[in-house]
């Protein structure tokens, strides 16, 4: 190999380096090493003067590689690695001697040892440069089509955005319908916009957009490939009605003599095992369930099959499995709530009941048609307790976390309450008011000041039975008084907890989940709509639960991360990645077991490893592991660690 | 009324002593109220669990002293089994009866209980009484 003409540039970061290393003994000391065809200093070398002097040094001297002696690579590597390419120099000859957080900052006021280290360290970038082979990035392909998994409001409002810019989304979402949870609820707080109003419009766009294939009672079955290039396979779900001869007309629903608990209204109506899961659902088209559906039970039943004019039921009907090809996924799978029963000592009873159940009796298409009713007899509820942090900030018997939004949605519940029922009372048992965003604490005050609901400070230990009433024995922190209140009604405000579902789609996707099952992202405060793994985001309460203004703002955010992305031609990628060597390669496949980004593949025939380098992020836990010395990461060859590491450990032995 | 609080009072003997022998950390309470709310033993009490707890975690060991309170808690764990955050309230309560008497100080003195009780207690009642309320 033809011998670099290496530049060294010791920067002084003003006083941070300057102020604990030598710099000019630096110099001194590096300017007659093997290779070095230069060596100077200056005050500070990002600077537009210090970006000069390294151009004239590449140009006077006749540099093929740069040694720039500074801070972090993570803050300047690129910028020099730019300032290289420009001057005719490989970027990839251009390496960061980390003297600043290495070095000068851990040895303040100990001049000596911190002279004599930056010395060693940039010896050692020399050794590794000198040994570097020249690269260029990888150019990968960028299919320009996303997968939205979920179509809740999250998935729903990134999906929107995305196909409104022109390119094409796939839309999966594993109920009949999509719309999500806010399709359940009755209005929303603060704005009081009624459901039908706020969501159908959004599912109707969603239905009729040119770019957006929708997928509902589908499934991801399975996802390979990377960034700009996934494949993708969903299990659409057999429904038992053929699409292309059902027309809506509805006569099978009513022929079904099963009753079973509607989902959708949470248990408190029932529906047929064909069913429309709610008057707006989309699409509008009625599905089989088959575990619930008597034909499917063994029995002879077929009374939607004769009912039907269109002769549109097939029991035969299977599921199919379609391929797409997308660039990037958006996760987007919502939430849970933590089951009423889930606290003991809060008895279960039908007039024991969770938020969205409350949400399904206030609303005007729900099981009561919007009056407030007992669920267990039909009567009106004179005296309701809602309970807020069921579940939540109760690390003992459910999570730890706050779930941040019921604190509102109980205030709007006391409110709808108060109009429905304007002569009930209404008591809140409360920890503490969460109401951090505009307009929400004017909004929960107003339920004091003008519906006389009463926030009782602390929590409740028992619920049971007695009689027609519910017995209520909670406390008020603020008097020192335990408190027993007669209800008629009892509304759990449960903790949002992930949907279950989503550990297991996590898995497939090779993203994380927090110890909830909550989708980690890439970093909570600078990248909270990406996962760690390089072309999937996530959008909504699937991440963490939050209300519908903040679940929008998520969606948006991904999906302008993925406008962005596509507004590149292709995606480069970095080439410094790991390399089998065929020859070596025994086929013993430890790298395929150790590579967290599913990198590396065994060839069946040839046994032997092979690296996909678009995947490939170059973290070298292959390269340490093989056995045969057959992996190799390059430009961080064996070769160059075990000269880096001589040089800096030369003092100690 | 007001009273003085510092880093003196928050550190006080007696503080350090409920938490030894309690094992408990006193600030893990977040004083949600849920032990009052389901203590039997509430009706008579002139303070509540929580506030108990409260009252330790400023260090203020005489309105503690002042009250009933844990001398009437039955030590059946209700509120160690329902409290979120996982504190053993009931043994914050044996800590504080056990550092009274181990001043030497009776809560219940056995010449004091009138004849007509003790006929009717039942015996194990009395035995208990005197290993939770006697030095
Ligand atoms: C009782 C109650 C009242 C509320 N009231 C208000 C209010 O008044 N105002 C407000 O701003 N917010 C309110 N909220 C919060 C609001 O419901 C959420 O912010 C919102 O629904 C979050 O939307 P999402 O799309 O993230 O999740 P979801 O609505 O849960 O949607 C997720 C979707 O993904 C689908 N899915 C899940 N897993 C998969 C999978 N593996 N494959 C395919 N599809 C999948 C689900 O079927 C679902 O359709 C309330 C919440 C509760 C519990
Ligand atoms: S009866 Fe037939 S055509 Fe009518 S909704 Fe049912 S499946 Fe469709
Ligand atoms: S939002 Fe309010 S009710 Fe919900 S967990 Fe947080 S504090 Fe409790
Ligand atoms: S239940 Fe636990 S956290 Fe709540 S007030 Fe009682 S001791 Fe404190
Ligand atoms: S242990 Fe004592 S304070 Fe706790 S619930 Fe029982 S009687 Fe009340």
């Amino acid at each position: 190999m033809k011998e670099k003409r290496i530049g060294v540039f010791v920067c002084h970061c003003g006083l941070n380096i300057a102020g604990t290393v030598d710099v000019e003994q630096v110099v001194e000391q590096i300017k007659d090493y093997p290779g070095v065809a230069h060596a100077e200093h200056y005050i500070y070398m990002c600077s537009d003067p210090g970006q000069e002097l390294v151009r004239k040094a590449i140009k006077e001297k006749g540099l093929d590689g740069i040694i720039m002696s500074n801070c972090s690579p993570s803050l300047h590597q690129a910028t020099f690695r730019k300032l290289a390419a420009s001057e005719g120099v490989n970027p990839y000859f251009c390496e960061i001697a980390n003297i600043r957080e290495q070095c000068s900052w851990p040895h303040a006021g100990d001049k000596e040892t911190a002279t004599r280290k930056a010395v060693a360290i940039i010896k050692a970038i020399i050794e590794k440069l000198r040994r570097n082979i020249s690269l260029t990035p990888l150019v990968v392909p960028l299919t320009k089509r996303v997968l939205v998994i979920g179509a809740g409001v999250a998935g729903m409002q990134a999906a929107l955005d995305i196909a409104d810019s022109g390119y094409e989304v796939v839309l999966v979402e594993q109920s009949p319908s999509i719309g999500g949870h806010t399709a359940q609820l009755s209005e929303t707080f603060l704005t009081g916009d009624v459901i039908p109003g706020l969501v159908s419009p959004m599912m109707s766009k969603i239905a009729s957009h040119p770019n957006i294939s929708l997928y509902a009672y589908s499934e991801l079955e399975d996802v390979s490939g990377y960034v700009g290039n996934f494949q993708v396979s969903i299990r659409r779900k057999a429904t038992s009605v053929d699409e292309s001869k059902c027309n809506y007309c509805g006569l099978c629903l009513e022929s079904c003599p099963v009753k079973t608990a509607s989902e959708f209204d949470r248990e408190l109506a029932q529906r047929g095992a064909i069913y429309i899961p709610f008057l707006e659902a989309l699409p509008q088209r009625p599905v089989i369930d088959r575990e619930t559906c008597r034909h499917f039970g063994g029995d002879k039943c077929q009374a939607c099959q004769e009912a039907c004019p269109q002769n549109a039921i097939d029991f035969k009907q299977e599921d199919t499995i379609v391929e797409e090809e997308v660039g990037a996924i958006i996760v987007a799978t919502g939430y849970e709530l933590f089951p009423c029963t889930g606290i003991a000592e809060y008895a279960s009873d039908p007039d024991v009941i969770d938020g969205l159940q409350f949400e399904r009796l206030l609303s005007p298409s729900g099981p009561t048609s919007g009056e407030v009713r007992k669920p267990s007899d039909g009567k009106i509820p004179e005296q309701v307790v809602f309970l807020q942090c069921v579940g939540s900030r109760d690390p003992e018997h459910g999570v730890s976390y706050c779930s941040r939004v019921c604190c509102m949605y109980v205030a709007k519940h006391a409110l709808l309450y108060k109009q429905a029922v304007p002569e009930g009372q209404a008591y809140v048992f409360y920890m503490d008011i969460r109401s951090d965003a505009k307009g929400y604490e004017e909004y929960v005050k107003k339920m004091v000041d003008e519906e006389r609901v009463l926030y009782l400070r602390g929590r409740v230990s028992r619920i049971f039975r007695d009689g027609d009433k519910l017995k209520v024995w909670g406390s008020d922190t603020l008097t020192g008084k335990s408190i027993e209140i007669a209800a008629d009604l009892v509304v759990l405000a449960t903790a949002m907890v992930p949907n279950p579902g989503a550990k297991e789609l996590a898995r497939k996707l090779n993203i994380i989940v927090d110890q909830y099952g909550f989708i980690t992202e890439a970093h909570i405060k600078l990248r909270p709509v990406e996962t760690l793994t390089a072309g999937i985001y996530l959008a909504g309460t699937a991440q963490w639960p939050r209300d519908l203004p903040d679940t929008i703002a998520s969606a948006s955010g991904a999906a302008s991360k993925i406008l962005s992305l596509f507004s590149r031609r292709e995606l480069l990628h970095e080439p410094t990645v790991a390399v089998v060597d065929p020859e070596v390669c025994r086929g013993c496949g430890q790298c395929v077991a150790i590579c967290a980004f599913k990198a590396i593949e065994l060839d069946p025939v040839k046994k032997v490893a092979w690296v996909n380098e678009a995947i490939c992020d170059g973290c070298g836990a292959c390269a340490v592991t093989c056995p045969s010395g057959a992996m190799q990461h390059r430009n961080w060859t064996a070769r160059q660690f075990f000269e880096v590491i001589d040089i800096a450990t030369a003092e100690y032995v | 009324m007001r009273i003085q609080i510092s880093s003196r009072t928050l550190q006080s003997d007696f503080v350090k002593k409920v938490t030894e022998i309690s094992g408990q950390d006193l600030l893990a309470c977040n004083q949600c109220g849920k032990c009052s709310a389901g203590c039997p033993m509430c009706f008579a009490m002139d303070l509540l669990p929580n506030q108990i707890i409260r009252l330790a975690q400023l260090g203020l060991e005489e309105d503690i002293a002042a009250s009933k309170t844990v001398w009437l808690c039955a030590s059946c764990l209700t509120c160690t089994v329902r409290c979120p955050r996982g504190v053993d309230l009931g043994r914050v309560m044996e800590a504080i009866r056990l550092i009274t008497l181990r001043k030497n100080i009776d809560y219940v003195g056995a010449a004091k209980i009138p004849k007509d009780t003790i006929s009717e207690l039942p015996q194990i009642a009395l035995v208990s009484s005197f290993r939770k309320h006697t030095a």
